[in-house]
């Protein structure tokens, strides 16, 4: 008999770290026990991007949604609504400062501003089952490539669509496959690269997660656009559960011959095997990335000659994004001019972000090219929590820079981006808010970008710890005149002296905040005052003795023994023992703690 | 499984799809039964079951089969809520099997209300 309810538990990395799999495991039980498991089916589904809010359940065809589920909740859940059908409003979403719960998921701000191509298939299919990607239009582009297009049309349908490289650099797809198509050699490669290693990114895995044949699939079509058979997927092995599906994604395909020899009995061959990586940032620049699958140490190589010309063993190579390749077959099936409809000039289609920081809807977004920061911060992200300012966003990743709040209704697209200092990359968006100094966080990119440094470039190697050095000097307190000077020179000599873009972006975050925020570097180097508070050594903590009642709620708490005072008398605090660790500002009920 | 040819994978497609569809909540039609302890204490269940059954034996895949609670009319138990697209929804009460069968053949397939069943026709609205 046919299920009355369809139960979509996300089992995205996010909401299983939350405990998805037992709350899946708890509602598959309950529902035997009520006697329901005839009606009622549990479906475990890849990231539904709202992961502030996990561990999330949408109750299908009613479109209703429950978060933030825990153990206690499910067997109420499945009495209320599964067998009395009445929706439990408790486990139901509310926005903040609201106090009316949304039921369904197409009310919900988050999720009516998105636009899905790449995403389509989220919360939908079951990542483990490819007949559940067949019953969405899953392998019909393949047939429909393999039945009635040249390569040329596939090419030409990928150039006019213009689309453009998701993993952060913006080449237009169409050519970068025709480049390849046209080199001499065989056999030729393609690549999927899902060494996504931004700090607060995971649009990669998630999709990977959500979604694998949508992968294969764009990859079955480019390799037939370029004339390879042979491709890979080069994938972090911190990705466990990302690489456990495309695992099974592979399997299954090959046991329906959608890989392998003759396909659909159309004399195509293709096959695919996954490559797991180390972990390390340069990776997923593409010539690091091969030399890595050809088993040498992963240092770039000069381009040109470009990897479409001699890539993988010194053959003809494509490298696309995941997220690219999980746009192909959607424009295949539906047609450039579809996806050209979407965007702006330049752009086209939508973007996959992760939206994180300080940001109260933190999840994963897609959203149509040309949306403006408005939108996704506050529309589709909720603002900020707390009530605090937004001050900006940090969108590229280490690679990007930080759009300021006053460009808060700028359209998000590739030139855009760049010509305010930032860049698209691959869609990490780090929301900061007034509480963030952005000299730290330069500082915590250039910590990451030096310890990712190859070292094969000396400007990259060298100049990233430079950079950090006078950085780290800065938020102690003993920045000195012309720091910011020097900064801005070195910065740009790493930039045009680096080979590849790990070293030309990494100076990125300081020069925009420098650009976009000289004011509080000044404030660091001269006044010796960190603006948000952040930084330890320019910070005090001081007891105003009109506010403090002398309860001692400070001193008990404080974890260096630095307070003292008596009873019902204003405390205070001792200087050189205060460790700055800022616990008694948040005990204190009184307000009575200054930070300077 | 063998090696799969176009026709395999269209076949597949349209299985699939016919059970999941759901999931989209795209739908011509929606039959609610009222689950409330009325409506369980006189039946609901079986009725709920029955309507599964039509539904599944008349091969549509765009009717969705739901539950709600008391719909506080209790003493005519078990009831079913009929609504077509854009059209306005009708309450039927005292179900049985039989009925449903009528129903569903005469009301969800042929769009005629069996008003020897019906109890109301619309919904209460909020004031």
């Amino acid at each position: 008999m046919a299920y009355r309810t369809h139960l979509m538990v996300c089992t995205g990395t996010a909401c299983v770290s939350c405990g998805s799999f037992n709350i899946k495991k708890l509602l598959e039980e309950e529902i035997k026990k009520q006697g329901l498991d005839k009606e009622v089916l549990v479906v475990g589904t890849g990231c539904q991007g709202f992961c502030a809010k996990g561990p999330i359940v949408v109750v299908q065809p009613e479109d209703i949604f429950y978060q933030l589920l825990s153990p206690e909740d499910i067997p109420y859940l499945v009495e209320e609504h599964f067998l009395k059908g009445r929706p439990v409003k408790k486990m139901m979403y509310t926005p903040p400062g609201e106090k009316i719960q949304i039921p369904t998921v197409s009310e919900i701000g988050f999720f009516s501003k998105q636009r899905l191509i790449a995403l389509r298939n989220k919360g939908l299919i079951d990542a483990e089952k490819i007949d559940d990607y067949i019953g969405r239009d899953g392998y019909n582009a393949l047939i429909k490539v393999l039945t009635s297009m040249t390569s040329e049309d596939i090419i030409k349908e990928i150039k006019n669509s213009g689309l453009r490289g998701r993993g952060g650099a913006g080449f237009p797809t169409g050519l970068k496959w025709e480049i390849c198509k046209n080199s001499k050699g065989n056999p030729k490669y393609i690549i999927c690269n899902a060494d996504e290693g931004d700090p607060g990114a995971y649009m990669d895995r998630s999709i990977v997660e959500s979604d694998p044949h949508a992968v294969i699939e764009g990859m079955l079509i480019g390799a037939k656009a370029i004339g390879a058979q042979e491709g890979f997927v080069y994938i972090r092995s911190e990705y466990p559960l990302a690489i456990h599906r495309l695992e099974i994604a592979i399997e299954q395909a090959r046991e329906y011959g959608l890989l392998g020899k003759d396909i659909l009995d159309k004399g195509f061959d293709f096959d695919l095997q996954i490559k797991q990586g180390a972990g390390a940032f340069v990776c997923g620049e593409e010539t690091s990335l091969i030399h890595s699958i050809e088993g040498i140490s992963p240092e770039p190589s000069q381009r040109p000659p470009f990897p479409a010309e001699s890539g993988l063993w010194g053959q003809p190579t494509n490298i696309n994004n995941v997220q690219t390749w999980a746009n192909v077959p959607r424009i295949i099936l539906r047609g450039a001019d579809w996806f050209a409809g979407i965007g702006t000039e330049k752009s086209k289609g939508t973007k996959v972000f992760s939206l994180v920081g300080k940001i109260n809807n933190t999840g994963l977004v897609e959203v149509p090219m040309g949306i403006t920061l408005r939108e996704i911060i506050y529309d589709i992200g909720g603002g900020i929590p707390g009530g605090k300012k937004f001050k900006g966003v940090q969108i590229g990743g280490p690679s990007g820079g930080v759009v300021p709040a006053s460009l808060i209704d700028l359209p998000v697209d590739y030139e855009k981006l760049t010509e305010v200092g930032s860049m698209m990359g691959s869609g990490g968006m780090v929301v900061v808010d007034e509480d963030t100094c952005m000299v730290d966080l330069a500082k915590y990119f250039l910590d990451f970008t030096s310890d990712e440094s190859c070292g094969k470039c000396v400007s990259c190697r060298e100049g990233s710890s430079a950079m950090l050095e006078i950085l780290t000097r800065i938020t102690e307190g003993k920045g000195k005149e012309g720091d910011i000077e020097f900064l801005e020179e070195l910065g740009q000599a790493v930039k045009d002296a680096s080979q590849c873009g790990l070293g030309q972006t990494l100076p990125n975050p300081v020069l925009s905040t420098i650009a976009n925020f000289r004011d509080e570097y000044e404030a660091h180097i001269k006044d010796k005052k960190c603006p948000a508070h952040v930084c330890k050594a320019l910070i005090n903590f001081h007891i105003d003795p009109d506010k403090c009642t002398g309860c001692t709620v400070c001193a008990k708490n404080c974890p260096a023994d630095a307070i003292s005072g008596n009873r019902k008398e204003p405390h205070i605090i001792d200087q050189d023992k205060c460790i700055k660790c800022g616990i008694c500002y948040t005990v204190c009920k009184f307000d009575s703690i200054n930070v300077e | 499984m063998p090696k799969l040819n176009i026709k395999d994978l269209e076949e597949i497609r349209k299985k699939v799809r016919k059970a999941t569809l759901l999931r989209e909540g795209i739908s011509n039609a929606k039959i609610t039964v009222h689950m409330g302890t009325c409506g369980i204490a006189a039946g609901a269940r079986a009725i709920m079951n029955a309507i599964i059954k039509v539904v599944e034996e008349s091969g549509r895949d765009d009717i969705i089969v739901t539950t709600s609670g008391c719909a506080g009319f209790c003493s005519r138990e078990p009831m079913a809520t009929v609504e077509l697209k854009g059209e306005t929804p009708v309450k039927y009460g005292d179900l049985t099997e039989d009925k449903i069968k009528k129903i569903f053949s005469e009301h969800v397939l042929q769009g005629k209300i069996v008003e020897e069943y019906a109890l109301a026709i619309g919904s209460e609205r909020e004031p």
